[in-house]
């Protein structure tokens, strides 16, 4: 037993020699992995970036109609590259008219006022106080920032669409084929993305970056307000204070940061 | 006990085939290629950080990056040479390639040697020099 | 025991080959989905779960129901049972396995499907979901071998493997259960909106899965030497038959509740589902076919005379197959999609592409399945002769 086990010993030992020298170049291709790839550099935000503690929106459906809802979509469209595709069920998203009746299906009823029955309303993520897509996703590729915005990492999303199920304001779109050659021009400051993720609204988190306002707001001259829904002094506390506003499916318990003026 | 011999054969083969890539990469062994630096960037003679590390590291470091920017609105990197850089990757003259304006004669050089293919200009647009 | 698989008939070969053709077919056009994207389905922005979620859910009632088995076996110590558990549990490591590819074949980005892992997050019910499936898949791997190979050497298994087979039970209930969390919790989506939905989603598990577990042992019996025997054939169709009547009895609940409050959110996905609206209405011959099945079933299983009779038997157990696969398979997931929160009345319906790639994930399901199957009957064979 001894000495079968001895040679059975040397016999293993002398493969294992034979193969580590005979494997030099495969293990010197690992080698040239070792060198230090940590650097001390440190992050900040710029100085001129919009802050707050929520983020939100007022629509003033009053203010809206077919001169200005079109443009406002363009705006937003423009500015991050959403393709327009005609193909309804790859249709990709991020703000858009909707009747009263599909914009707040749980408060429409058969005697509508005639002009509400009418008015324009632009729908876009809500940017939820408690996200229900957030709480979805399962690779937190859709998170919330300390500032209430509800934002998406394209980088990280797998496209499970697991977040388009938890949205119940169809703010998502999915990108069922590659978006570029829908984009008639594209816009060098934002990137576009790729088959198989999904993306919405971002109240424009790169524009506040810089110190600019949503593209939407920007576009709708005053048709929407836009503050720091958590600052008693802004704006938008003032328009809250001073008007009847509605958000969309209030029961459901998520928080939405967008109000309407009806 | 007679399948010794073949068991072996066969493993040896198996081990053969399976490092097949890192052989054939050290018999080929052309030189590595040199990226080509635009004017810009050999004005600005240094980096964000040193070439040595962007060498090597530059995937971490837009990884770190990305991350940052997206995630938590850091978009100003202090680099550990005491500069301040706009953390973009090709939106305007504030970011990479910005100052290394062509990605064929740049990102590419190297990528293509080496067989990598990031897919970072499915979604970033890349400079209109390369168009 | 690996060897018993690659000692078959040759129409074992000519099965495995067919499957083998099948599957390769599925990956081509895999392969089409992959660089196209999911726009060669016929999802669509409002309806953005098709064919292979509902696969997949099907597919984890037909796993889970492997403790049906080992419950009664373990617990009860029902020993007619100990005969064919093994059955049970490779149909569960089959299912399981193809319920992961549905999950791979349904993502956007399947390359970046690791970042479940890198980035956990425990809020998420698709990240508990990856984890109770796999382990789901491991133990019954690890029971489901371990228990053949001490039955082949005719000693005990070794005594780790009790533990985890008292683990499998509670986890079989944990992957229904977390599974049907995913759709369960989520607001705005009155269809999935109760709190009945896990135990519907085990009810008709525990029909699906063992009436097609009776399938396989007719097979079974028919092409090998081995016999699953009557008793143990008769006790699961016991079991599909209480199963197929708490399933319909939870349905009614629901029906009841949805129509007898009248909230609209959750009545509009019924209406739409068995009456259509304005037009819509794909599923509605569907639904009422599953109805209509189940129905038939359930007499044909109470009564003792056609349940005992073992001509009828495996057609009453396709009928009750299909009549689950279409309740989960196609009404549940598109049924709660439409209308949208928006209330837009946008229908699915799969593509061929979409198709052949599910039967490319069944045939790959069925590889698993036959190549466990004949390794588990061939030890059978072993003991008889």
């Amino acid at each position: 037993m001894e000495k079968s086990s001895r040679r059975s010993f040397f016999k293993v030992a002398g493969i294992s020699l034979l193969g580590i020298s005979g494997a030099a170049p495969v293990l010197n291709s690992f080698a040239e992995s070792q060198v230090s790839h940590t650097v001390e550099g440190s992050y900040v935000k710029n100085e001129s970036t919009l802050q707050a503690k929520r983020w939100g929106m007022i629509i003033n459906t009053k203010e809206l109609s077919e001169d200005n809802v079109p443009s406002i979509i363009e705006a937003c469209h423009k500015a991050h590259n959403v393709p327009n595709i005609d193909n309804k069920k790859h249709e990709v998203k991020w703000i858009w008219e909707e009747e009263f009746k599909h914009a707040f299906p749980t408060v429409n009823h058969d005697f509508l006022n005639e002009r509400v029955e009418n008015l324009k309303f632009l729908v876009f993520c809500n940017h939820c106080n408690n996200p229900p897509c957030v709480r979805a996703c399962p690779t937190k590729a859709t998170f919330k920032r300390d500032d209430g915005i509800v934002l998406m990492d394209f980088h990280r999303c797998i496209g499970c669409r697991f977040c388009m199920a938890a949205c119940p304001y169809g703010s998502r779109s999915f990108n069922f084929e590659n978006p570029r050659p829908f984009i008639e021009e594209t816009n060098p400051l934002f990137p576009t993305r790729m088959k198989g993720v999904v993306e919405k609204c971002n109240f424009c988190a790169e524009r506040l970056a810089v110190g600019k306002i949503p593209a939407c707001v920007e576009a709708a001259n005053g048709a929407i307000v836009f503050g720091d829904l958590n600052d008693p002094e802004s704006e938008i506390r003032q328009v809250l204070k001073e008007n009847y506003t509605i958000r969309r499916k209030p029961a459901l318990g998520t928080g939405p940061s967008v109000y309407y003026i009806v | 006990m007679n399948d010794k011999k073949i068991i072996y054969l066969g493993l040896i083969i198996f081990a053969v085939i399976f490092t097949f890539p890192f052989w054939y990469n050290q018999l080929k062994a052309s030189p590595a290629p040199e990226p080509i630096l635009s004017q810009t960037a050999k004005d600005a003679k240094t980096c964000v950080e040193p070439k040595e590390f962007m060498k090597t590291g530059h995937m971490q470091l837009l990884n770190t990056w990305r991350d940052k920017v997206v995630r938590e609105g850091m978009r100003q990197y202090k680099s550990t040479n005491g500069k301040d850089y706009n953390i973009s990757l090709s939106s305007g003259e504030e970011s990479c390639m910005g100052c290394h304006g062509s990605k064929a004669d740049f990102c590419d050089k190297c990528h293509n040697y080496a067989s990598v293919t990031p897919y970072c200009w499915d979604c970033h647009i890349e400079p209109k020099e390369n168009k | 025991m690996l060897e018993t698989a690659i000692k078959g008939s040759r129409n074992y070969w000519l099965w495995l080959a067919g499957l083998a053709a099948v599957f390769c077919l599925g990956f081509l056009v895999y392969l089409n989905q992959l660089s196209f994207g999911l726009g060669i389905t016929g999802m669509n922005r409002d309806v953005t779960w098709g064919f292979y979620i509902a696969q997949f859910t099907f597919l984890v009632g037909v796993a889970a129901s492997a403790v049906m088995l080992v419950l009664p076996y373990y617990l009860h110590d029902y020993k007619a049972f100990g005969r064919i558990t093994i059955l049970g549990e490779f149909l569960a490591v089959a299912s399981v396995s193809m319920c992961l590819f549905f999950i791979i074949v349904d993502l956007g980005q399947p390359q970046r499907i690791l970042n479940v892992w890198l980035h956990p997050t425990p809020g998420s019910v698709l990240f508990w979901d990856t984890i109770v499936l796999n382990g789901y898949l491991l133990l019954n791997i690890v029971i489901g071998w371990k228990i053949l190979e001490a039955e082949r050497s005719s000693i005990a298994p070794p005594k780790w493997v009790k533990p985890l087979i008292y683990l499998s039970i509670p986890w079989a209930v944990s992957i229904h259960t977390v599974t049907a969390f995913l759709y369960c919790g989520l607001p705005g989506r009155g269809f999935w909106l109760t709190a009945i939905l896990a135990p519907r989603f085990l009810a008709s598990a525990f029909a699906s899965g063992p009436a097609f577990l009776i399938v396989l042992c007719f097979i079974v019996r028919k092409l090998t030497k081995f016999d699953p025997g009557t008793v143990q054939i008769q006790t699961l169709a016991k079991i599909v038959t209480y199963g197929l009547i708490i399933n319909v009895f939870f349905l009614l609940c629901e029906v009841f509740v949805v129509f007898y409050s009248g909230i609209p959110e959750h009545m509009e996905h019924f209406k739409y589902l068995y009456a259509g609206h304005d037009g819509h209405g794909v599923l509605v011959p569907w639904m009422w076919t599953s109805a209509a099945l189940a129905l038939l079933s359930i007499f044909l299983l109470i009564n003792p005379a056609t349940r005992k009779n073992e001509k009828i038997l495996p057609f009453t157990c396709v009928m009750v197959f299909v009549a689950m696969w279409i309740d989960k398979g196609l009404g549940l997931v598109s049924g709660g999609f439409v209308p949208s929160p928006l209330h837009h009345f946008n229908e699915y319906v799969p593509t061929l592409k979409e198709i052949m790639i599910t039967f490319g994930v069944y045939a790959l399901g069925f590889i698993i399945l036959t190549v466990l199957f004949k390794i588990a009957v061939s030890v059978k064979e072993e003991l008889v002769s």
